[in-house]
């Protein structure tokens, strides 16, 4: 699946740890939208999402974004050509205050989109806890504070690992309208989700990671309805077929 | 796992923690009550006597503490702060600090124009300012050099990184003792800050509370920069997670060299007040490291309140003991610092402020 207007293209992307191999000859490219990678435990995806971000050294493949290569880059290039990271655990500075933790990205932040004070005005509820320690944050706030850090580099794309682990449902309503909000503006967001009803919100393409490569892509449609589809790629669901695949196996080309 | 679990882990595990604890925080307490009751009430007989008798003694002591802790957090800021965000054990700090205080002394020496028995009265406060930027900006540059050439292209390899700042130690100690000599040399205090006053009956050199006053603006200097300026948070994020702060775009190797640059800086501003203090010698490099190393394994690796507590506490260490134990013990105070990390660690093994790595 190559598309003339992507944004970002990954062709046979492999990373392992020592001789295993976790991301196995993966590939896949989007444009501006929101798209998910959905798959089971320990099928790689948060590995997908550090080699992304140039957290974790890939073995081999090309990462393109806007044509740009970036994979063998340093995390801070990486950052800087435009890919932005709300990774799993949010990975806050305990030291940090949440004004701080914006504050130290204002000053290239400045003039542009996403500032400290867009950060608050999206997000209300983070300037009432503006001199909070990261740690003294609620689960949602936390998340809240990861995704407006992200958006102060003002990337054209944003990946986030597991962005709805832990958090309450009226919490992940307001990520998805963010993520809508983002799309909209024309900010590209890669979803990497492990709850399939939080993939479907968040994302219009599904993508499914299987032992390291995308085995397969739907609409959140098709995977919702689908048992026999969740029960074949995510392991959840029941066995029993309803119809006629109508998933298309994911290929190169396509 | 679900996350209900993890939290029910780490709850049950720092419960555990806490009551392996409970002894050592016990012992600490009854050490505490017994020094404090030893010193105020039932210390006759020692160098100082007991407080209640002599509060005059006390309070010079309880000041030769603060001053004394003034100096170790100079030089043991600089020490925490490169641990803090590069997990490097800089074990070329004592050489930086020895070094900048050979070279105020030489510059001191050429701008006051006599090379010994230099009075006090000649030298004015700028023979004195100048001399302690040259010296700290010498093992600033030196510093940074170190850094650059050596430690930069190991990169996560603390091991190697703290044996090649151990053998740089060797080298430069061998190149002190050939240029400056074998004997022990002396940066003159200003003579507007070189006299004594009276407290309780007890003279009291006035160069002590410059020295305090000198430490006291360092921290807050140093306070400000952490915690008021963008770089500081850098700084304080980059010692949370390093991998992230570079995944938000900066350069972390730039923040890295800079540090080195500021953490030497403050070597060499320690190894002046230090040699104005008490002289510079061969020896005088490997004794404040040592004091560096008790100061921040007391305070925290890595934490700048660390490293104030943990100057307070071993200056209170240090002055206290040859003055208030038993005259024919005061020659064991030395043990009483190690006394003080045992205890420290047992309560609190990453130290006061410390983190796990």
């Amino acid at each position: 699946m190559t598309r003339d207007d992507a944004l970002l293209e990954v062709r046979d992307l492999r990373t392992g740890y020592g001789a295993s191999l976790v991301l196995d000859g993966l590939s896949f490219s989007m444009g501006v939208e929101s798209v998910a990678v959905v798959g089971r435990n320990g099928m790689g995806k948060t590995t997908l999402c550090d080699t992304l971000v140039g957290f974790l050294p890939a073995s081999g493949g090309e990462v393109l974004l806007a044509g740009r290569r970036l994979d063998g880059m340093a995390p801070e290039t990486i950052a800087r050509a435009g890919i932005a990271y709300v990774p799993q655990g949010r990975r806050l500075f305990p030291s940090l205050t949440v004004d701080e933790h914006l504050a130290m990205l204002a000053r290239r932040a400045r003039g542009r989109r996403w500032t400290p004070d867009a950060v608050y005005e999206l997000f209300p509820r983070l300037a009432e806890r503006r001199h909070h320690g990261g740690a003294d944050l609620s689960g949602g706030e936390q998340q809240m504070l990861a995704v407006g850090r992200a958006l102060l580099l003002n990337a054209p794309l944003i990946v986030m690992d597991e962005p709805s682990e832990g958090l309450a449902p009226t919490i992940v309503d307001v990520l998805v309208e963010i993520v809508r909000h983002l799309v909209a503006e024309g900010v590209a967001v890669l979803v990497v989700e492990q709850n399939l009803r939080a993939a479907v919100r968040l994302a219009d393409r599904q993508l499914v990671m299987v032992s390291g490569r995308i085995e397969a892509q739907f609409t959140g449609d098709e995977l919702l309805n689908r048992p026999d589809l969740q029960h074949r790629y995510l392991g959840v669901g029941s066995a029993a077929p309803a119809g006629a695949a109508t998933g298309r196996r994911h290929t190169e080309g396509e | 796992m679900t996350p209900a679990l993890t939290d029910v882990d780490r709850a049950i595990r720092r419960n555990r923690a806490a009551a392996l604890r409970r002894p050592p925080v016990l012992v600490a307490a009854v050490v505490v009550v017994a020094v404090a009751a030893w010193v105020l009430l039932l210390a006759d007989g020692t160098p100082a006597g007991a407080a209640a008798d002599d509060p005059g003694k006390f309070l010079v002591t309880a000041l030769d503490a603060v001053t004394f802790a003034g100096l170790s957090f100079v030089a043991a800021s600089g020490f925490t702060l490169i641990f803090g965000l590069m997990r490097t054990v800089n074990m070329a700090h004592g050489s930086l600090f020895l070094l900048a205080a050979y070279v105020a002394i030489r510059v001191q020496e050429a701008m006051v124009g006599r090379s010994r028995n230099i009075d006090p009265a000649d030298v004015g406060l700028l023979d004195w300012v100048v001399p302690l930027l040259a010296g700290a900006g010498v093992a600033a540059v030196l510093g940074l050099l170190i850094q650059q050439v050596f430690l930069q292209w190991n990169e996560g390899q603390e091991m190697r990184q703290t044996l090649m700042t151990l053998a740089i130690t060797v080298v430069l100690a061998d190149q002190m003792l050939r240029e400056f000599g074998g004997l022990a040399q002396r940066m003159v205090w200003p003579g507007t800050v070189t006299h004594f006053f009276s407290i309780f009956g007890e003279r009291y050199a006035a160069t002590r509370l410059f020295m305090l006053a000198i430490a006291v603006l360092i921290g807050v200097l140093l306070w400000l920069w952490l915690n008021r300026t963008s770089i500081g948070m850098v700084i304080r994020a980059g010692v949370d997670d390093r991998q992230m702060v570079r995944g938000l775009g900066i350069n972390i190797r730039r923040v890295f060299a800079l540090t080195f640059l500021v953490g030497s800086f403050l070597a060499g501003v320690g190894g002046v007040l230090g040699a104005s203090f008490a002289g510079a010698a061969p020896g005088t490099d490997g004794s404040w490291l040592l004091n560096a190393l008790v100061v921040v394994i007391i305070g925290g690796l890595g934490s700048l309140k660390g490293a104030a507590a943990g100057s307070l506490l071993y200056g209170t260490v240090v002055a206290f003991s040859p003055a208030y134990l038993p005259s024919q013990y005061s020659y064991y105070a030395i043990i009483m610092t190690f006394g003080l990390l045992a205890l420290v660690l047992a309560v609190r093994p990453y130290g006061l402020f410390g983190r796990p790595a």
